[in-house]
């Protein structure tokens, strides 16, 4: 996918003047409550009109202003999941997954609606009425509708913000399923940095209606000090799990650590905080964490009085944070070797 | 005991008023119906300036006396009015005639059903028009698929209203299509002739009884429709 944007909108007390090229697949745009992500989505789904600027998707041209083009939302074939789900209420479940379908011509009906039911896990849903759904399976079913709608870009807006605190992230698997399956390219809208990293590859940084960043996601999540982000948290991708005593043993890449959560299901993923990861110059004799990892630092960014220390654990990658004080003490510097050790309980599930 | 009988039997001129309110009341709600959802969809999602002025046009015939109403349209359809030079090209006569009645009844009426129905569609979600244009719907698709089913329900509250206003309307009528036994006597005109009339207060009263059956019936149905819509 290729996207190229140049806009300007002006409003009363907000100006928004944005321009970036998207060549990523997953790509977020990230920025507190009214920097003007949401505006960037209407524009680019047709919903409102820029003032000036351009919109190319791959070769179509969806708004030029000087060239006076402006594609109607329809004619985009770029399909939104909002916030709220926005289910028709009028309409059964079935009718609202189908609205979009019926109307692609035939020949372009590229998404075979049972297996994307499958990995949505909605079979069991299309039956019942649109009032008796939960939150995650509303946006489930509009996320089905959307992409059954056959578009060339999915804008997702807020998409989890709507959705219960404690089962929000339940729903990421399915989003993660559905965009690996069919490739459809997404842009993801958010002001939660847990949901870019999990989401996105690259990411735009917008405050006050103009971009202050634009680059890999992870890169510029353990560069940033600021916004939320005084400290880090790794986001670790576990797979299933067998007990180990009272605990339980996960295959993370080439090596194995122990946790006190138990698994649930084939994909395990858990939060781990960079203040929560002890660095050791040599092999500890005794130690009361569960896990040492013997580890090799690959890169060091400091600011201030606490510093950063990415690691290479086997084919995985953990950051630490520390103070300046344990980097001398260890000698830590870049290709040296630390053991590394977490307690069995710094793990927090995240779904 | 006969006279209470031929209390309750209504005369064939009673019958013929009867027939003609609610054809009156039929044609006049059913013709105004379009513009009453295209005026409701102006007022309500219309982002024009002129939009309060409109809307000030729309509902003067709420507030002006009903006589006033229908002189007005007595000048613009009379024969040397605007409208009526116009139509007498066509060989169309509106004054004195049931054209005229069901004129004077939708012009009255419209108020009523277009505001009902700005109500309901000011009620209707725009997002749910923006996710249905996201999802390949036209403007037209939109507008049946979503905006018309979900303010199906103040579109029908409309009509019903504007229909039982029509079946009331006196003033305009009167003055735009005359009190013509069978062809434009409707019920409130026939009960006027027979309260103007020497002993007429009997029929007056049978007509007024059929009056209020006719209103309660349309209050039973309409209620009963808008259930139907409830439980969707």
């Amino acid at each position: 996918m290729r996207l190229n944007v140049e806009l300007k909108k002006r409003f009363k007390d907000f100006t928004l003047d944005v321009a970036f090229d998207l060549s990523s697949s997953r790509t977020g745009i990230f920025g507190p409550s009214g920097s003007g992500k949401s505006t960037i989505m209407n524009l680019l789904s047709g919903l409102e009109l820029p003032d000036s600027g351009y919109i190319r998707l791959g070769n179509t041209v969806l708004f030029d202003s000087k060239e006076k083009i402006n594609l109607k939302p329809d004619q985009r074939n770029i399909g939104v999941v909002f916030q709220h789900a926005h289910l028709f209420p009028h309409m059964s479940v079935k009718r609202n997954i189908f609205y979009g379908y019926k109307r692609i011509k035939p020949e372009n009906r590229r998404i075979d609606p049972e297996d994307l039911f499958e990995a949505l896990g909605i079979t069991q849903l299309l039956s019942r009425d649109v009032s008796t759904l939960s939150g995650g399976e509303r946006q489930r079913i509009a996320l089905a509708r959307t992409v059954l709608s056959n578009p060339r870009l999915i804008l997702m807006d807020e998409p989890l913000s709507a959705l219960d605190e404690g089962r929000k992230f339940q729903i990421i698997p399915y989003l993660k399923n559905v965009f690996n399956n069919y490739g459809i390219p997404m842009i993801f809208i958010s002001h939660s940095v847990l949901e870019m990293r999990m989401m996105t590859d690259d990411v735009i940084v917008i405050e006050g209606g103009c971009i202050q960043q634009h680059g890999k996601t992870e890169e510029l999540v353990k560069k940033s000090w600021n916004r939320g982000l005084e400290c880090y948290v790794n986001l670790i991708n576990l797979g299933s799990a067998s007990p180990y005593k009272d605990l339980f043993r996960y295959n993370w890449g080439d090596i194995s650590i122990i946790l006190t959560e138990p698994p649930d299901g084939e994909e395990n993923f858990f939060e781990l905080d960079s203040r929560d990861i002890l660095l050791f110059k040599r092999h500890p004799e005794a130690t009361s964490a569960s896990n040492l990892l013997t580890c090799t630092v690959t890169d060091i960014y400091s600011c201030g009085n606490r510093v950063r220390v990415a690691l290479a654990c086997g084919n995985e990658h953990l950051i630490a944070q520390i103070v300046p004080e344990s980097v001398r003490e260890l000698e830590i510097e870049k290709d040296a070797m630390v053991v590394v050790a977490i307690k069995a309980s710094a793990f927090k599930k995240v779904f | 005991m006969i006279n209470e009988i031929t209390m309750l039997t209504l005369s064939p001129q009673d019958i013929s008023a009867v027939w003609l309110s609610l054809k009156v009341a039929c044609s006049a709600t059913l013709i105004s119906t379009p513009f009453g959802i295209a005026c409701g969809y102006f007022l309500a999602f219309g982002k024009s300036r002129g939009k309060a002025v409109i809307e000030g046009i729309i509902s003067l015939p709420l507030v002006l006396p009903p006589v006033v109403v229908g002189y007005l349209l007595l000048l613009s359809f009379g024969s040397n009015g605007i409208i009526g030079k116009f139509l007498n090209l066509f060989g169309i006569q509106v004054v004195f005639s049931l054209t005229g009645a069901v004129i004077a009844s939708a012009v009255v009426g419209f108020p009523l059903m277009v505001r009902s129905i700005r109500i309901g569609m000011e009620a209707v979600d725009q997002s749910y028009i923006s996710v249905s244009r996201t999802l390949g719907a036209g403007w037209w698709d939109s507008f049946f698929t979503i905006v018309l089913p979900l303010s199906a329900r103040a579109i029908f509250a409309g009509m019903s209203l504007m229909f039982a206003r029509n079946l009331g309307e006196f003033g305009a009528t009167v003055i735009l299509a005359g009190n013509i036994p069978g062809v434009t006597q409707t019920i409130p005109l026939a009960i006027y002739e027979y309260t103007s009339i020497p002993g007429g207060d009997r029929m007056a009263l049978t007509l007024c009884l059929v009056s209020i059956s006719l209103s309660f019936v349309i209050l039973l149905v309409s209620e009963g429709i808008n259930r139907k819509f409830k439980r969707g």
